[in-house]
Protein backbone atom coordinates (compact mmCIF):
# COMPACT_ATOMS: atom_id res chain seq x y z
CA UNK A 1 0.00 0.00 0.00
CA UNK A 2 2.81 2.52 0.73
CA UNK A 3 4.69 1.57 -2.51
CA UNK A 4 1.67 2.32 -4.04
CA UNK A 5 1.05 5.67 -2.65
CA UNK A 6 4.53 6.55 -2.99
CA UNK A 7 4.29 5.36 -7.00
CA UNK A 8 1.14 7.09 -7.44
CA UNK A 9 2.72 10.76 -5.75
CA UNK A 10 6.10 10.66 -7.94
CA UNK A 11 4.04 9.21 -11.00
CA UNK A 12 3.44 12.86 -12.05
CA UNK A 13 6.29 14.28 -10.69
CA UNK A 14 8.32 12.26 -12.97
CA UNK A 15 5.86 12.12 -16.76
CA UNK A 16 6.24 16.23 -15.91
CA UNK A 17 10.19 15.76 -15.51
CA UNK A 18 10.33 13.58 -18.66
CA UNK A 19 8.26 15.16 -20.88
CA UNK A 20 10.17 18.91 -20.28
CA UNK A 21 13.90 17.13 -20.66
CA UNK A 22 12.39 15.55 -23.87
CA UNK A 23 11.70 18.92 -25.20
CA UNK A 24 14.85 20.50 -24.20
CA UNK A 25 16.54 18.03 -25.77
CA UNK A 26 14.87 18.55 -29.31
CA UNK A 27 15.13 22.64 -28.36
CA UNK A 28 11.95 23.01 -28.41
CA UNK A 29 10.86 26.74 -26.76
CA UNK A 30 9.54 24.44 -23.73
CA UNK A 31 7.84 27.39 -21.99
CA UNK A 32 6.08 29.21 -25.25
CA UNK A 33 4.12 25.56 -25.83
CA UNK A 34 3.30 25.43 -22.41
CA UNK A 35 1.94 29.04 -22.16
CA UNK A 36 -0.29 28.54 -25.51
CA UNK A 37 -1.54 24.58 -23.77
CA UNK A 38 -2.55 26.74 -20.64
CA UNK A 39 -4.03 28.92 -22.58
CA UNK A 40 -6.22 26.63 -24.08
CA UNK A 41 -7.21 24.79 -21.24
CA UNK A 42 -8.46 28.12 -19.90
CA UNK A 43 -10.82 27.94 -22.89
CA UNK A 44 -11.67 24.15 -21.80
CA UNK A 45 -12.69 25.64 -18.15
CA UNK A 46 -14.49 29.07 -19.26
CA UNK A 47 -17.12 26.82 -21.82
CA UNK A 48 -17.36 24.32 -18.74
CA UNK A 49 -18.47 26.52 -16.30
CA UNK A 50 -22.10 27.80 -17.22
CA UNK A 51 -22.68 23.64 -17.95
CA UNK A 52 -21.59 23.17 -14.43
CA UNK A 53 -23.02 26.02 -13.21
CA UNK A 54 -26.80 25.03 -14.36
CA UNK A 55 -26.12 20.95 -13.64
CA UNK A 56 -24.89 21.56 -9.56
CA UNK A 57 -28.24 23.53 -9.28
CA UNK A 58 -30.45 20.74 -10.48
CA UNK A 59 -28.47 18.09 -8.93
CA UNK A 60 -28.29 19.78 -5.97
CA UNK A 61 -32.04 20.58 -6.11
CA UNK A 62 -32.10 16.73 -6.62
CA UNK A 63 -30.18 16.15 -2.97
CA UNK A 64 -32.04 18.58 -1.05
CA UNK A 65 -35.70 18.09 -1.85
CA UNK A 66 -34.87 13.90 -0.96
CA UNK A 67 -35.33 13.16 -4.94
CA UNK A 68 -32.00 11.54 -4.72
CA UNK A 69 -32.07 9.57 -1.73
CA UNK A 70 -35.48 8.11 -2.61
CA UNK A 71 -34.01 7.26 -5.80
CA UNK A 72 -31.14 5.46 -3.88
CA UNK A 73 -33.46 3.47 -1.53
CA UNK A 74 -35.10 2.33 -4.11
CA UNK A 75 -32.57 0.48 -6.16
CA UNK A 76 -30.95 -0.53 -3.04
CA UNK A 77 -31.98 -3.58 -3.18
CA UNK A 78 -30.61 -4.79 -6.45
CA UNK A 79 -26.89 -3.01 -5.44
CA UNK A 80 -27.02 -4.32 -2.59
CA UNK A 81 -26.97 -8.15 -4.13
CA UNK A 82 -24.59 -7.16 -6.21
CA UNK A 83 -22.11 -5.54 -3.46
CA UNK A 84 -22.48 -1.76 -5.06
CA UNK A 85 -22.78 0.98 -3.16
CA UNK A 86 -25.68 2.37 -4.27
CA UNK A 87 -25.00 6.24 -3.66
CA UNK A 88 -22.70 5.48 -6.68
CA UNK A 89 -25.36 4.82 -8.90
CA UNK A 90 -26.90 8.20 -9.42
CA UNK A 91 -23.02 8.69 -11.01
CA UNK A 92 -23.37 4.83 -12.88
CA UNK A 93 -26.19 6.34 -14.66
CA UNK A 94 -25.37 9.55 -15.62
CA UNK A 95 -21.90 8.97 -17.24
CA UNK A 96 -22.51 7.57 -20.31
CA UNK A 97 -25.04 10.21 -20.65
CA UNK A 98 -23.30 13.38 -20.31
CA UNK A 99 -19.68 14.56 -19.14
CA UNK A 100 -20.44 17.64 -17.45
CA UNK A 101 -23.38 16.43 -15.58
CA UNK A 102 -21.25 13.41 -14.41
CA UNK A 103 -18.82 15.91 -13.63
CA UNK A 104 -21.27 17.38 -11.59
CA UNK A 105 -22.78 14.31 -9.61
CA UNK A 106 -18.91 13.12 -8.63
CA UNK A 107 -17.52 16.21 -7.19
CA UNK A 108 -21.32 15.94 -5.19
CA UNK A 109 -20.60 12.43 -4.33
CA UNK A 110 -17.14 13.39 -3.23
CA UNK A 111 -18.32 16.54 -1.14
CA UNK A 112 -20.94 14.74 0.23
CA UNK A 113 -19.25 11.74 1.36
CA UNK A 114 -15.82 12.87 1.85
CA UNK A 115 -13.48 12.21 -1.14
CA UNK A 116 -10.87 9.96 0.68
CA UNK A 117 -13.94 7.82 1.49
CA UNK A 118 -14.69 4.76 0.04
CA UNK A 119 -17.59 6.03 -1.93
CA UNK A 120 -15.47 9.39 -3.28
CA UNK A 121 -12.84 7.50 -4.11
CA UNK A 122 -15.36 4.96 -5.96
CA UNK A 123 -16.72 7.55 -8.17
CA UNK A 124 -13.15 9.32 -8.61
CA UNK A 125 -11.68 6.27 -10.23
CA UNK A 126 -14.95 5.65 -12.20
CA UNK A 127 -14.68 9.26 -13.92
CA UNK A 128 -11.16 8.61 -14.43
CA UNK A 129 -11.79 5.18 -15.57
CA UNK A 130 -14.95 5.61 -18.08
CA UNK A 131 -15.72 8.10 -21.10
CA UNK A 132 -19.23 9.80 -22.09
CA UNK A 133 -19.81 6.76 -24.70
CA UNK A 134 -23.43 8.15 -26.03
CA UNK A 135 -21.80 12.03 -26.88
CA UNK A 136 -18.86 10.58 -28.42
CA UNK A 137 -20.55 7.99 -30.85
CA UNK A 138 -23.14 10.96 -31.53
CA UNK A 139 -20.01 13.49 -32.73
CA UNK A 140 -18.11 10.39 -34.84
CA UNK A 141 -21.39 9.53 -36.80
CA UNK A 142 -22.95 12.50 -37.34
CA UNK A 143 -20.14 13.98 -39.02
CA UNK A 144 -19.57 11.76 -41.46
CA UNK A 145 -23.34 11.40 -42.08
CA UNK A 146 -23.81 7.87 -40.43
CA UNK A 147 -26.80 6.33 -39.57
CA UNK A 148 -26.58 2.95 -38.61
CA UNK A 149 -24.51 1.86 -36.03
CA UNK A 150 -24.41 -1.69 -35.71
CA UNK A 151 -22.79 -3.09 -32.38
CA UNK A 152 -21.01 -0.03 -31.68
CA UNK A 153 -23.21 1.48 -28.41
CA UNK A 154 -23.64 -2.42 -27.27
CA UNK A 155 -19.86 -2.96 -27.18
CA UNK A 156 -19.27 0.46 -25.51
CA UNK A 157 -21.72 0.24 -22.61
CA UNK A 158 -20.17 -2.88 -22.29
CA UNK A 159 -16.83 -1.74 -21.26
CA UNK A 160 -18.54 1.08 -19.20
CA UNK A 161 -19.99 -1.43 -17.05
CA UNK A 162 -16.88 -3.56 -16.78
CA UNK A 163 -15.32 0.00 -16.21
CA UNK A 164 -17.55 0.69 -13.72
CA UNK A 165 -17.48 -2.76 -11.47
CA UNK A 166 -13.49 -2.84 -11.41
CA UNK A 167 -13.57 0.40 -9.97
CA UNK A 168 -15.84 -0.71 -7.25
CA UNK A 169 -14.35 -4.18 -6.82
CA UNK A 170 -10.52 -2.56 -6.55
CA UNK A 171 -11.67 -0.29 -3.67
CA UNK A 172 -13.47 -3.26 -2.46
CA UNK A 173 -10.07 -4.70 -1.91
CA UNK A 174 -8.01 -1.67 -0.70
CA UNK A 175 -10.19 -0.11 1.59
CA UNK B 1 -30.44 15.01 -23.99
CA UNK B 2 -30.04 17.50 -21.22
CA UNK B 3 -32.76 19.69 -22.85
CA UNK B 4 -35.12 16.99 -21.26
CA UNK B 5 -32.90 16.04 -17.99
CA UNK B 6 -32.24 19.30 -16.67
CA UNK B 7 -35.67 20.65 -16.39
CA UNK B 8 -37.15 17.31 -15.16
CA UNK B 9 -34.53 17.51 -12.30
CA UNK B 10 -35.54 20.75 -11.31
CA UNK B 11 -39.11 19.88 -11.79
CA UNK B 12 -39.52 16.92 -10.07
CA UNK B 13 -37.50 18.08 -7.25
CA UNK B 14 -39.26 20.95 -6.55
CA UNK B 15 -42.20 18.94 -6.64
CA UNK B 16 -41.08 16.89 -4.39
CA UNK B 17 -39.74 19.17 -2.16
CA UNK B 18 -43.61 21.16 -2.11
CA UNK B 19 -44.98 17.67 -1.32
CA UNK B 20 -42.42 16.70 1.64
CA UNK B 21 -42.37 20.49 2.76
CA UNK B 22 -39.03 21.28 2.11
CA UNK B 23 -38.74 23.79 -0.32
CA UNK B 24 -36.84 25.78 1.83
CA UNK B 25 -33.80 23.68 1.94
CA UNK B 26 -33.90 23.55 -1.99
CA UNK B 27 -33.86 27.70 -1.51
CA UNK B 28 -30.48 27.15 0.42
CA UNK B 29 -29.22 24.54 -2.18
CA UNK B 30 -29.72 26.67 -5.16
CA UNK B 31 -27.78 29.52 -3.97
CA UNK B 32 -24.86 27.13 -2.21
CA UNK B 33 -24.46 25.47 -5.53
CA UNK B 34 -24.01 28.37 -7.61
CA UNK B 35 -21.37 29.17 -5.06
CA UNK B 36 -20.11 25.95 -5.07
CA UNK B 37 -19.86 25.91 -9.00
CA UNK B 38 -17.70 29.04 -8.84
CA UNK B 39 -15.38 27.50 -6.27
CA UNK B 40 -14.65 24.04 -7.94
CA UNK B 41 -13.87 25.71 -11.08
CA UNK B 42 -11.57 28.54 -9.93
CA UNK B 43 -9.70 25.81 -8.09
CA UNK B 44 -9.29 23.42 -10.57
CA UNK B 45 -8.42 26.20 -13.44
CA UNK B 46 -5.15 25.97 -12.37
CA UNK B 47 -4.18 22.68 -12.56
CA UNK B 48 -6.10 21.64 -15.32
CA UNK B 49 -4.45 24.63 -17.79
CA UNK B 50 -1.57 23.55 -16.11
CA UNK B 51 -1.67 20.16 -17.22
CA UNK B 52 -2.78 21.13 -20.93
CA UNK B 53 0.54 22.66 -20.84
CA UNK B 54 2.96 19.95 -20.20
CA UNK B 55 1.02 18.07 -22.52
CA UNK B 56 1.27 20.27 -25.07
CA UNK B 57 4.53 20.25 -24.78
CA UNK B 58 4.67 16.16 -25.20
CA UNK B 59 2.53 16.83 -28.57
CA UNK B 60 5.16 18.90 -29.83
CA UNK B 61 8.08 16.63 -29.13
CA UNK B 62 9.55 13.48 -30.51
CA UNK B 63 7.93 11.85 -27.42
CA UNK B 64 4.57 11.66 -30.07
CA UNK B 65 6.61 9.90 -32.44
CA UNK B 66 7.70 7.04 -29.70
CA UNK B 67 4.40 7.06 -28.84
CA UNK B 68 3.02 5.92 -32.64
CA UNK B 69 5.72 3.39 -32.97
CA UNK B 70 4.72 1.68 -29.69
CA UNK B 71 1.28 2.08 -31.08
CA UNK B 72 2.07 0.42 -34.43
CA UNK B 73 1.45 -3.28 -33.32
CA UNK B 74 -1.90 -2.74 -31.56
CA UNK B 75 -3.07 -0.39 -34.58
CA UNK B 76 -2.60 -2.95 -37.17
CA UNK B 77 -4.34 -5.64 -34.90
CA UNK B 78 -7.03 -3.75 -34.27
CA UNK B 79 -7.55 -2.14 -38.06
CA UNK B 80 -6.53 -5.30 -39.67
CA UNK B 81 -8.58 -3.74 -42.79
CA UNK B 82 -6.78 -0.48 -43.69
CA UNK B 83 -3.64 -1.96 -43.27
CA UNK B 84 -2.48 -0.81 -46.32
CA UNK B 85 -4.11 2.96 -45.98
CA UNK B 86 -1.38 4.89 -44.29
CA UNK B 87 -3.26 8.36 -43.52
CA UNK B 88 -5.93 6.81 -42.06
CA UNK B 89 -3.72 4.47 -39.53
CA UNK B 90 -1.59 7.71 -39.18
CA UNK B 91 -4.46 9.76 -38.04
CA UNK B 92 -5.96 7.17 -35.94
CA UNK B 93 -2.65 6.80 -34.06
CA UNK B 94 -2.47 10.98 -33.50
CA UNK B 95 -6.02 10.67 -32.06
CA UNK B 96 -4.89 7.61 -29.83
CA UNK B 97 -1.94 9.56 -28.41
CA UNK B 98 -4.18 12.48 -27.81
CA UNK B 99 -6.22 11.01 -25.57
CA UNK B 100 -3.95 9.11 -23.90
CA UNK B 101 -2.43 12.37 -23.19
CA UNK B 102 -5.59 13.58 -21.68
CA UNK B 103 -6.01 16.40 -24.54
CA UNK B 104 -9.75 15.67 -25.24
CA UNK B 105 -9.50 18.90 -27.02
CA UNK B 106 -7.25 17.83 -29.67
CA UNK B 107 -8.64 14.58 -29.37
CA UNK B 108 -11.85 15.01 -31.05
CA UNK B 109 -10.66 17.45 -34.57
CA UNK B 110 -8.33 14.90 -34.97
CA UNK B 111 -10.61 11.92 -34.35
CA UNK B 112 -13.24 13.21 -36.77
CA UNK B 113 -10.07 13.81 -39.21
CA UNK B 114 -10.23 9.92 -39.35
CA UNK B 115 -13.53 9.49 -39.39
CA UNK B 116 -13.56 11.22 -42.61
CA UNK B 117 -10.77 9.48 -44.18
CA UNK B 118 -11.98 5.94 -43.09
CA UNK B 119 -15.31 7.02 -44.54
CA UNK B 120 -13.83 7.28 -48.11
CA UNK B 121 -13.09 3.08 -48.01
CA UNK B 122 -16.57 2.63 -46.59
CA UNK B 123 -18.87 0.64 -48.74
CA UNK B 124 -22.00 1.11 -47.49
CA UNK B 125 -21.92 5.20 -46.40
CA UNK B 126 -25.01 5.01 -43.91
CA UNK B 127 -23.45 1.92 -41.69
CA UNK B 128 -20.14 2.23 -39.82
CA UNK B 129 -17.49 -0.29 -41.56
CA UNK B 130 -15.84 -2.53 -39.30
CA UNK B 131 -12.75 -0.73 -38.75
CA UNK B 132 -14.98 2.59 -37.86
CA UNK B 133 -16.86 0.41 -35.13
CA UNK B 134 -13.56 -0.70 -33.57
CA UNK B 135 -12.51 2.86 -33.74
CA UNK B 136 -15.54 4.71 -32.54
CA UNK B 137 -15.51 2.02 -29.68
CA UNK B 138 -11.60 2.78 -28.59
CA UNK B 139 -12.80 6.45 -28.59
CA UNK B 140 -15.75 5.71 -26.10
CA UNK B 141 -13.11 4.00 -23.64
CA UNK B 142 -11.11 6.60 -21.83
CA UNK B 143 -7.15 5.54 -22.63
CA UNK B 144 -6.17 8.27 -20.30
CA UNK B 145 -2.54 7.86 -18.72
CA UNK B 146 -2.99 10.30 -15.94
CA UNK B 147 -7.21 11.14 -15.22
CA UNK B 148 -6.27 15.18 -14.86
CA UNK B 149 -9.79 16.07 -14.72
CA UNK B 150 -10.82 14.09 -11.82
CA UNK B 151 -6.85 14.88 -9.58
CA UNK B 152 -8.04 18.17 -10.21
CA UNK B 153 -11.18 18.11 -8.88
CA UNK B 154 -9.83 15.59 -5.97
CA UNK B 155 -7.34 17.67 -5.28
CA UNK B 156 -9.80 21.10 -5.55
CA UNK B 157 -11.90 19.41 -2.41
CA UNK B 158 -8.52 19.10 -0.33
CA UNK B 159 -7.88 15.27 -0.66
CA UNK B 160 -5.26 13.85 1.34
CA UNK B 161 -4.09 12.13 -1.47
CA UNK B 162 -5.33 13.40 -4.90
CA UNK B 163 -2.94 11.53 -7.27
CA UNK B 164 -3.97 8.10 -5.08
CA UNK B 165 -6.37 6.72 -7.79
CA UNK B 166 -4.44 6.71 -10.56
CA UNK B 167 -3.36 2.88 -10.31
CA UNK B 168 -6.86 1.74 -10.21
CA UNK B 169 -7.90 3.96 -12.87
CA UNK B 170 -5.38 2.33 -14.86
CA UNK B 171 -6.80 -1.34 -13.85
CA UNK B 172 -9.92 0.04 -14.38
CA UNK B 173 -9.58 1.18 -17.81
CA UNK B 174 -7.45 -1.50 -19.51
CA UNK B 175 -10.16 -3.86 -18.39
CA UNK B 176 -12.42 -2.07 -19.97
CA UNK B 177 -10.84 -1.45 -22.84
CA UNK B 178 -10.15 -4.76 -23.19
CA UNK B 179 -13.81 -5.69 -22.73
CA UNK B 180 -15.37 -3.72 -25.14
CA UNK B 181 -12.67 -4.31 -28.38
CA UNK B 182 -12.47 -8.11 -27.46
CA UNK B 183 -16.51 -7.45 -27.77
CA UNK B 184 -16.22 -5.65 -31.01
CA UNK B 185 -13.36 -8.50 -32.75
CA UNK B 186 -16.05 -10.69 -31.79
CA UNK B 187 -19.24 -8.91 -33.20
CA UNK B 188 -17.28 -7.92 -36.31
CA UNK B 189 -16.04 -12.20 -36.70
CA UNK B 190 -20.00 -13.13 -36.49
CA UNK B 191 -21.32 -10.97 -38.91
CA UNK B 192 -18.72 -11.56 -41.35
CA UNK B 193 -19.69 -15.39 -40.97
CA UNK B 194 -23.51 -14.51 -41.48
CA UNK B 195 -22.58 -12.42 -44.37
CA UNK B 196 -20.56 -15.47 -45.85
CA UNK B 197 -22.61 -18.17 -45.46
CA UNK B 198 -25.37 -15.57 -46.87
CA UNK B 199 -23.15 -14.99 -49.90
CA UNK B 200 -23.18 -18.39 -49.91
CA UNK B 201 -26.84 -19.17 -50.21
CA UNK B 202 -26.75 -16.54 -52.67
CA UNK B 203 -24.67 -18.39 -55.21
CA UNK B 204 -26.48 -21.70 -55.05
Amino acid sequence: MNFIQFLSSSAIPIVIAIIVIYGLLEKNKVYDTFVEGAKEGMEIVVKLFPTLLGLFIAIGALRSSGVLDCIIQFISPITNVLHIPSEIMPLAILRPISGSASTAVATDIMNNFGVDSKIGLIASTIMGSTETTFYTIAIYTSCVGIKKIRFVLACALLGDLVGMLISVVIWGFLS
Amino acid sequence: MLNILWPAFILISFLYGILQGNVEAINQTIFESAKNAVELTITFFGTLCLWNGIMKIAQETSFTIKLTKLLKPAIDFLFPEIKHNEKAKEEISMNMIANILGLGNAATPLGLKAMKTLQKENSKKDTVSNSMAMFIVINTASLQLIPTTVIAIRASLASNNPTQIIFPVWGATIAAFITAVLATKIMITIDKKRKNSFDFKNKK
